[in-house]
């Protein structure tokens, strides 16, 4: 084989990464969602809501994270639509709390051009619960009936309610409430529901739409003096979009009091306790028979795509400026070890943090996460180049200059090939590092692999996560051969056998 | 025709090559001989074109160095550096190729004087298939002067071509380096350190001593009618111990 050279490796690898992610659907509705249980399925069933009654073909970007990237990528129009409450969008997204009517938030989600449906029937805010039979015993209906055992109930609190000042002791002088100190406990949310089961306490607190209000058999009790923010669900969308997509709306708009805290507890549950998926919850919601989420293979497939696409251009990014980046170290030694000093930091930012940073700057979506997945895959191909470089022999440089040969064409005729075993290792390194780092993107809403991985981690789901670790495994074992293939076109015969590895630290 | 005239060159304050002239005439063959330090290096890179130089002329027939670009000027020379200096990434051929290739030849006139060169060096077409370090010390060799022939240079110069080889292969390839000489018909610069080597294959010999030249003629002047005692000193102290025990 002969030599080719080593600039053409990037030239040929990257069509082959990037063609996958061309071609988007001309009319295409992209739908979010929050990153936990009851996010998912109001997203899926937001999604085959709209498939059921339209042509455009609609994606999904369930679980990209926390109310402000939602909202961020609402803002931006990374999505188009997504479900969120009432009084978190008075809370965090407006700021201001004492916005109670549906009417005034809605009033000043429209000066930022968004629209807000009507609430979709259920309340998920703060509740107090008692098992059904604790309730029959003692004919407890609302929070005010509490008063009559309130100095023999025991109670666990989590430490979240007992702390907030719309929490215990706002509830207790609202509702005049006298409990027995010693018999109010603290404790950890998920260890209450265990605590109930077991008769350790009668009282605690929880989401009024916990999936596990069915499973541990609970009475939630009704908040007759409404003391507790309301936290209604509705439809959060880009006035554009209502606008560009009236029909679609519409659909959306059907569900408006039409899921009640009972079936949204029912719909928690069967996705946390029974783990069907929420393809299949919401289609049994919706009544449609089969559910209309796409097959694994196509699910599979499509994070394919987005991670190929993320991992293909940070690549891409990192052999364009990271070959020239190494090769200026070497070239000038001060900025080179500024350079160097500058990539080896923004290496040892943790993955979370430099998203985080990113953000502000980038939006959510796609962009932040290639932005940080640049800077990862900088280090390694910046630091090989220059070793690479660096310790080729100085006499074939100065022998290439005493056959006459310029400086380009000894750096492209006599350094890079004698450095490419280094340089291409670095590639080579920058690719595996990225592939891995990539499944954090999932968090920024750029989906990948890390997608399946974040949404089963909220749902305490191995198999899910499962399906996201394990093609990206694959992904890893594979471009790993593909260099190895690559070596073989791209060294140079004669350097194989001393082809050096430059590894930077781990991460 | 190679002609160094008052070559003058410091080095960080430090001189290095003081009022050097040197003359080699066309076909003839001539060794630079000196110590480590006596600025045998220094000249060669002048000579190349590789370092500036403070006074003096570079010329080969009549032409002077500045006045050529450096591709120009390297053409005119085949080096020949040492341990033969070829790419460890490029394949025999590939090495003997490179600078013909860049300057635009066609490759049937490539292909051709490969194989003029080939025969010349009697080098067989399947080493020329292999990378270097597959060849051995005198393949090595015998392929960088192919490619330092390759541009059908005015002036071969050669890098102390004997030393990495080990005594047996050297003394072979002497006699054969000294034919190869002759068929291609050069003028020939030898830069070494071996007094024996610059007798055999060099017809004057010019002994350099720390930046300046101490004596230039045959081996036989340089025995015979030493300029300076440093000359004796340094044949006495090539002389083989054999020699020495024959003397005692």
């Amino acid at each position: 084989m002969r030599f080719r050279a080593p600039w053409l490796m990037p030239a040929l690898l990257m069509p082959t990464l990037l063609l996958p992610a061309l071609g988007h659907a001309a009319d295409r509705i992209v739908v979010g969602s929050k990153v936990f249980t009851e996010g998912f399925v109001l997203g899926e069933i937001a999604a085959q809501a709209i498939e059921a009654d339209s042509t455009a073909t609609v994606e999904r970007k369930l679980g990209m994270g926390n109310t402000g990237i939602l909202f961020e990528a609402l803002s931006s129009g990374a999505i188009d639509v997504y479900s969120d409450y009432t009084g978190t969008l008075s809370e965090a997204i407006l700021k201001q709390p004492d916005l109670k009517s549906i009417a005034d938030i809605r009033a000043a989600l429209e000066k930022m051009d968004l629209v807000m449906s009507e609430p979709l029937g259920f309340n998920d805010t703060y509740a107090l619960a008692v098992k059904e039979s604790f309730a029959e015993k003692n004919d407890l209906h609302t929070i005010s009936d509490l008063a009559r055992i309130e100095t023999s109930i025991s109670a666990g609190f989590s430490y979240e309610f007992m702390d907030r000042k719309d929490g215990y002791a706002g509830l207790t002088e609202r509702y005049r409430l006298h409990f027995d100190p010693q018999r109010v406990n603290r404790m950890e949310h998920s260890l209450s529901f265990q605590a109930i089961d077991d008769g350790a306490v009668n009282l605690i607190d929880l989401y009024s739409t916990d999936a596990k209000i069915e499973k541990s058999k609970l009475r939630v009790l009704k908040d007759n003096r409404g003391y507790f923010p309301v936290y209604q669900a509705v439809w959060v969308a880009r006035r554009e979009f209502t606008q560009s997509h009236p029909r679609e709306w519409q659909t959306l708009r059907k569900l408006e009091g039409s899921i009640s805290e009972q079936a949204m507890v029912a719909m928690n549950a069967q996705a946390d306790i029974e783990h069907q998926s929420y393809a299949k919850i919401a289609s049994q919601f919706l009544g449609s028979d089969a559910p209309r989420a796409q097959s694994w293979q196509a699910g599979i497939l499509q994070r394919t795509r987005e991670h190929l696409w993320l991992v293909g251009l940070s690549l891409l990014f990192s052999v364009l400026v990271g070959i020239p980046l190494g090769l200026a170290a070497v070239r000038f030694p001060t900025a080179g070890q500024a350079i160097l000093i500058i990539s080896a930091v923004i290496q040892t930012v943790p993955s979370l943090a430099l998203l985080c940073v990113l953000i502000p700057v980038f939006g959510v979506g796609t962009k932040p996460a290639l932005a940080a997945l640049c800077l990862y895959s900088l280090l390694p191909v910046v630091l090989n180049t220059f070793t690479g470089v660096r310790t080729v022999d100085p006499s074939h440089l100065e022998n290439a200059r005493a056959f006459g040969l310029t400086r380009p064409q000894i750096l492209f005729r006599i350094v890079l090939p004698l450095a490419s075993p280094t340089v291409l290792a670095g590639i080579k390194n920058a690719t595996i590092v990225s592939i891995g780092t990539a499944t954090l993107a999932a968090l920024v809403g750029a989906g990948g692999y890390g997608a399946p991985i974040v949404s089963g981690l909220s749902l305490n789901d191995v198999p899910t996560i499962l399906t996201g670790a394990i093609p990206a495994a694959l992904m890893a074992l594979i471009a790993y051969g593909l260099f190895e293939l690559l070596g073989r076109l791209l060294i140079p015969k004669g350097l194989r056998e001393q082809s050096k590895i430059a590894q930077p630290g781990p991460r | 025709m190679l002609e160094l005239q008052n070559i003058y060159k410091t080095f960080q304050d430090r001189q290095v090559l003081t009022d050097v002239n040197l003359k080699v005439p066309t076909g003839a063959t001539h060794a630079l001989i000196g110590a480590s330090g006596s600025g045998k290096t220094t000249l060669l890179r002048v000579t190349l074109g590789l370092i500036p130089f403070d006074k003096g002329y570079v010329k080969i027939n009549d032409q002077a160095l500045l006045s050529f670009s450096p591709s120009a000027w390297a053409d005119r020379i085949g080096y020949v550096p040492q341990e033969g200096g070829l790419f460890p990434h490029l394949s025999a051929s590939d090495n003997v190729s490179l600078v013909p290739r860049l300057r635009g030849w066609k490759k049937p006139k490539i292909a051709e004087r490969i194989e003029q060169l080939r025969e010349l060096v009697e080098l067989t077409t399947r080493a020329l298939g292999r990378f270097p370090q597959e060849l051995s010390g005198g393949q090595k060799q015998r392929v960088a002067i192919m490619r330092a022939a390759m541009m059908d240079p005015q002036l071969m110069l050669l890098d102390e071509p004997m030393a990495a080889l080990d005594p047996l292969i050297r003394r072979s390839l002497q006699t054969e380096l000294k034919s190869i000489f002759q068929r291609l018909g050069k003028t020939v610069l030898i830069v070494t350190h071996d007094l024996g080597e610059a007798a055999f294959l060099a017809e004057q010999i010019t002994l350099l001593h720390l930046g300046r030249v101490i004596q230039s003629g045959t081996y036989r002047q340089l025995l015979d009618h030493p300029a300076d005692p440093l000359v004796t000193a340094f044949i006495n102290a090539q002389r083989t111990l054999a020699d020495a025990v024959q003397v005692a």
